[in-house]
């Protein structure tokens, strides 16, 4: 009886102390779930999350203080990626930050713009550039769709340009097969 | 013909159809009205274009210089006056319009004064890059800049070289009957490939179904003062595939993800040689090519077709039918259907093949896979397509990738075989498609990430600096304020109120200073629209006067 | 619709129809030595298969006039008749089909989704849930004392109202069977070979109707409508394992030849191994899968609770397939083979 009370400690103190070495040993810099969470999302900085930008959004869903679906930029297939992330059923989209768009890059109307520089404080991105009393645009490349800088702009010459499909951007669509057609009709 | 060949893994058999068109001679079509000759017509940069709506040209005239090492020239193929630079539908399976010069004819054909290139005694860079202001490129189907494939790299020489006379996809016959016409001219494209890749040992792979063609290529190479081998090659598609050819012919495989080049093999199509021949020896750019037009029509045959034609001409040269179900640009393997028929002959266009209910049946419905691996059996890859199938349909690309999906080559073979019809092709370039368009979105996400981090340290640090200039703005002003006597017991809130106004004398003479430009000479309608955008200045200050205030002192 | 745009004239149909073809001289041979009563079970499973798959598909919202003439209903029925015992009850081949075609084939998501063989998934499942119906197996007419006609081997399969006298005068045990109650009892292996049931290889009567099965399956090989992987490794399998066991004890364990000649084997090599939407894909997989496939045959008719194992082995190899295919595929144009798995 002693003994095995003995063994049982002795495993205890062994595997804790192994347990506590390791911690302090292998210790992970930086929060490496927000990372990966992170990763996923589509940084378009927009805050249609609640949060100031994805990361911030990142970290609280690692910490479990916000729910996956709400990040409209990412769609669907980002709940879906979220989800498999943290291995929880991906559920729809919250409506309530908002629903997916196609994506835009926004556009200044140079005629109109009076330079105030406010869009270029909002731009999550820098992707504006101009500077006081000159005309402000957009650098297209950089831009992420993200619309902060449609409220600060007290003239509305901002808008938001879908980006058409051309030709080196064109890809394949899935192939549409006999037998999902005839399903349909059934349905 | 002792050579030892080589047979590459799976392939298919389909009806060869050649014998429609190879009878007949190379007829040159005629000068259309306009010519529509589109900027993107290789892999790599579009070419950019350098004339003017309104400017006339001549035949041969550079109207796209190429855009970076791997690009292009594009030129004119006959004489006449630009009317647009504009976006127009392009001869591709997404029926998107790209940019194109169109050039209306004036039917004098007038060239451009040109002349032979002393090849010999150019640097091989600057021959490269004549080659490349020339617009060769690869006419077997991939159109990959030739100047670049010239190019041996470190290895500083490829010690064989490959002309590719395969011609494996049923219908088409444009290199056939180029060997068979051509073939002295082609050899001449040979001996400047060889001059430029130091290749000791050539090879030239026909598909045994073209003796005509292995024939005159015999007599040519024998003429040659350097070996060249004709080796008739067992007809099975994809057997014109490059990669095919070369197991065929050496049996060694170019490793995956690698070029043909790492292991000192160079392969050109026989279009392409002939091209470059007429480049070099007659100081011709690339205007024109062989193109096959066949299938539902009247007179199937090869014409020799300006780049830029549109394709509804030829077919009715060819004689027009009726009942046709639409077009192909290439064959049936791997063509792809045509958006409409003024789309123009670009440099990639072997082939025009005529669909008709008879000749190409609707396809059958599709049934689940079996997974029966007939497909992995015909894969000249030696994929698993079932697996492929599996991932690319249920989106899971990332295994689909690493079941090698972007080792395919897209030859149908696949397809072709499936006993329950799936579209096992139309599944892997979907998956490609996608697998690219995320890495792009993955690229500009991770900019966005960076840049926005950036933005977040430039803020604090723009915050600390500032702070940091107040305050020492702010000990200096009461240090001075302290040694001014005539100030000396002025309470605090004095000098504040001095700071403050010698700011605002400041801003006003700031506000003075900045004075419209390019005001002189305006029309009354800009002089209007300025005023009205004034007038909504102003109305915007009086509405938000401070915040403006503010930025106005950065 | 892009390319290909030409099809080569295979189909699904014509596949499942040389299989059935090439299914037609061992029913021949079974009619000629077993008496006509397997054309009634034959027949019962086809219209079963077929009714049960045309439900299956209306409740699955699919067409059914591509689905049903594909015959892959139709072989799966024939595969399970042919294993069935040529006398049991109508009953038993209703089941049996039905649990193929609605459980393991349309519960699995139909043509080309199912993990396990439908017709050794029916098959399973008699032989465990009835034993005792499962042994009546109509003896080879050469041995037994009555020969029933078409119809009265249709009043057996339908009625059962044939005398118990009757009956046991036209079924008689198989030759597993034999052996494996002979051993059981303590016999040696030649003192049981002495029996009439067993032939010059095989059983009488069997070991001819293995032979057409054989036949048959060289048929599909020669037509590249099944490869050589399958059944070779798998009748390597067989012969291998009772060779080494009958090597070393020859009293206690059955000759390699005897348990090759069995028709179940010559079936299950050919015919049912591989079904390809169940078996592996790969060429080593194939090897690998009909190897093991043929090790745990023997092995369970040696040590296990029934006298054939067939059915059991190809259910076992069909669960490992994922895995096989997994970790043995081929190296492709061009590249090293592929040694590392891939990441879960």
């Amino acid at each position: 009886m002693l003994t095995a009370i003995g063994v049982m400690v002795a495993i205890a103190v062994v595997t804790g102390l192994v347990l506590g070495w390791s911690a302090i040993r292998f210790k992970v810099e930086g929060n490496p779930l927000a990372e990966k969470i992170d990763a996923i999302l589509p940084q378009t900085q927009c805050g249609q999350c609640g949060f100031p930008g994805c990361k911030p959004y990142a970290e609280a869903i690692a910490k479990g203080e916000a729910d996956i679906n709400q990040c409209p930029p990412g769609g669907e297939e980002g709940v879906k990626k979220l989800a498999e992330l943290l291995g929880v059923e991906p559920k729809p989209l919250d409506e309530a930050h908002g629903t997916p768009k196609p994506k835009s890059v926004a556009f200044i109307d140079e005629n109109t713009c009076i330079g105030c520089t406010l869009c270029i404080q909002a731009c999550p991105v820098d992707a504006i550039s101009g500077a006081a009393k000159q005309m402000h645009t957009i650098i297209a490349a950089e831009c992420t769709g993200c619309e902060l800088c449609l409220p600060p702009c007290p003239v509305d010459c901002i808008t938001m340009v879908p980006i058409a499909e051309d030709l080196p951007h064109w890809k394949w669509k899935h192939p549409v097969v006999m037998l999902k057609q005839v399903e349909e009709e059934h349905a | 013909m002792s050579r030892e060949l080589f047979k590459f893994k799976g392939g298919v058999h389909p009806p060869g159809h050649k014998s429609e068109s190879n009878s007949r001679p190379i007829h040159a079509a005629p000068l259309p009205k306009k010519l529509v000759i589109p900027l993107r017509q290789h892999i790599g940069n579009p070419a950019k274009p350098v004339v003017e709506v309104g400017e006339r040209v001549k035949k041969g005239q550079l109207i796209g210089e190429a855009d970076g090492y791997i690009s292009c020239a594009v030129h004119a193929s006959s004489s006449g006056t630009v009317t647009a630079i504009d976006m127009q539908t392009m001869p591709h399976a997404s029926g998107l319009p790209d940019l194109c010069i169109t050039i209306e004819t004036d039917g004098r054909d007038e060239w451009i004064a040109h002349a032979p290139l002393d090849y010999r005694a150019m640097v091989p860079a600057e021959l490269r890059m004549r080659l490349r202001d020339m617009g060769i490129a690869g006419l077997g189907g991939a159109v990959f800049p030739s100047a670049v494939k010239l190019d041996p790299g470190a290895a500083q020489a490829c010690p064989t070289l490959i002309i590719n006379g395969g011609e494996c996809e049923p219908w088409i016959t444009c290199d056939d009957v180029l060997m068979r016409h051509r073939a002295d001219e082609i050899l001449q494209g040979v001996t400047v490939m060889r001059h430029l890749l130091g290749s000791t040992e050539i090879l030239v792979g026909i598909e045994d179904n073209k003796p005509e063609a292995v024939a005159a290529m015999q007599a040519a190479a024998a003429k040659m003062d350097f070996a060249v081998e004709v080796v008739a090659v067992p007809a099975r598609y994809p057997g014109g595939g490059a990669k095919q050819m070369i197991e065929t012919l050496t049996g060694k495989q170019v490793p995956s993800g690698k070029l043909s080049t790492d292991i000192g093999i160079q392969v050109f199509n026989v279009g392409t040689t002939y091209a470059l021949a007429r480049a070099v020896h007659h100081g011709e750019p690339l205007i024109s090519r062989l193109v096959t037009v066949t299938g539902h029509v009247l007179r199937p045959q090869n014409f020799e077709v300006l780049i830029g034609t549109p394709m509804h001409t030829l077919i009715t040269l060819a004689g027009d039918r009726d009942g046709t179900t639409g077009v192909l640009m290439g064959g049936p393997m791997m063509g792809v259907p045509m958006p409409d028929l003024e789309v123009p002959v670009v440099k990639a266009t072997n082939c025009i093949l005529v669909k008709s209910n008879e000749l190409f049946p609707p396809l059958p419905r599709a049934l689940p896979c079996i997974r029966c691996t007939r497909c992995a059996d015909a894969c000249p890859a030696e994929l698993q397509p079932q697996e492929l199938f599996r991932f690319a349909k249920a989106g899971d690309f990332g295994r689909a990738q690493e079941y090698h999906l972007f080792d395919c080559i897209e030859c149908g073979c696949c397809s072709y075989v499936c006993p329950s019809h799936i579209p096992l092709v139309d599944y892997y370039r979907y998956a490609k498609g996608e697998i690219w368009a995320r890495e792009k979105e993955k690229r500009a996400a991770d900019l966005a990430r960076e840049r926005h981090e950036f933005r977040l340290f430039r803020l604090e640090r723009e915050k600390k600096e500032k702070a940091e200039k107040l305050a020492a703005k702010a000990q200096a002003k009461r240090a001075e304020l302290a040694a001014d006597p005539s100030a000396s017991g002025a309470p605090d809130a004095d000098a504040k109120k001095a700071l403050i106004a010698a700011a605002l004398a400041r801003a006003q003479a700031k506000k003075a200073e900045v004075a419209p430009k390019n005001v002189d000479h305006l029309t009354p309608e800009q002089q209007h629209s300025i005023e009205e955008i004034e007038a909504r200045r102003a109305k915007i200050r009086e509405l938000a006067h401070q915040p403006l205030e503010s930025e106005e002192k950065p | 619709m892009p390319s290909p745009f030409i099809l080569d004239r295979s189909s699904v149909t014509q596949v499942m129809a040389w299989v059935l073809a090439a299914l037609l001289p061992g029913v021949l041979v079974y009619v000629w030595l077993f008496g006509p009563g397997i054309l009634v079970t034959l027949s019962l499973a086809t219209v079963t298969a077929l009714a049960a798959e045309a439900a299956m598909l209306k409740a699955r919202g699919y067409p059914a006039k591509p689905f049903l003439t594909d015959l892959s209903a139709i072989v799966t029925a024939w595969l399970l008749a042919l294993s069935l015992p040529s006398l049991a009850p109508w009953w038993l081949i209703v089941t049996g089909t039905l649990f193929a075609i609605v459980v393991a084939k349309h519960l699995y998501g139909g043509l080309g989704q199912n993990i396990f063989n439908p017709a050794m998934v029916g098959y399973a499942v008699l032989i465990v849930s009835f034993p005792v119906q499962m042994t009546q197996w109509a003896g080879p007419l050469e041995l037994t004392t009555a020969h029933l006609t078409l119809a009265q081997s249709a009043s057996v399969i339908f009625g059962g109202d044939l005398p118990k006298t009757t009956l046991d005068a036209v079924t008689m045990a198989t030759p597993l069977d034999a052996l494996r109650t002979g051993l059981l009892q303590q016999h040696t292996v030649d003192e049981i070979m002495t029996q009439p049931i067993f032939g010059h290889y095989g059983g009488t009567g069997f070991e001819w109707l293995a032979a057409a099965f054989l036949l048959g399956g060289l048929v599909l090989w020669a037509l590249r409508i099944i490869s050589w992987h399958v059944p070779l490794a798998f009748l390597a399998g067989i012969w291998l394992t009772a060779g080494f066991l009958h090597f070393f004890d020859a009293g206690r364990f059955g000759a390699p030849w005897f348990h090759l000649f069995a028709p179940s084997v010559m079936l299950g090599a050919f015919f049912i191994a591989t079904d390809p939407v169940s078996g592996a894909t790969t060429p080593r997989g194939k090897l690998i899968f009909g190897l093991g496939a043929g090790f745990l045959t023997i092995a369970i008719r040696t040590w296990g609770g029934f006298p054939d194992g067939v059915a059991f082995a190809i259910l076992l190899m069909n669960l490992c397939v994922p895995l096989i295919d997994q970790y043995t595929q081929p190296r492709i144009y061009g590249g090293a083979s592929r040694t590392k798995e891939p990441p879960a």
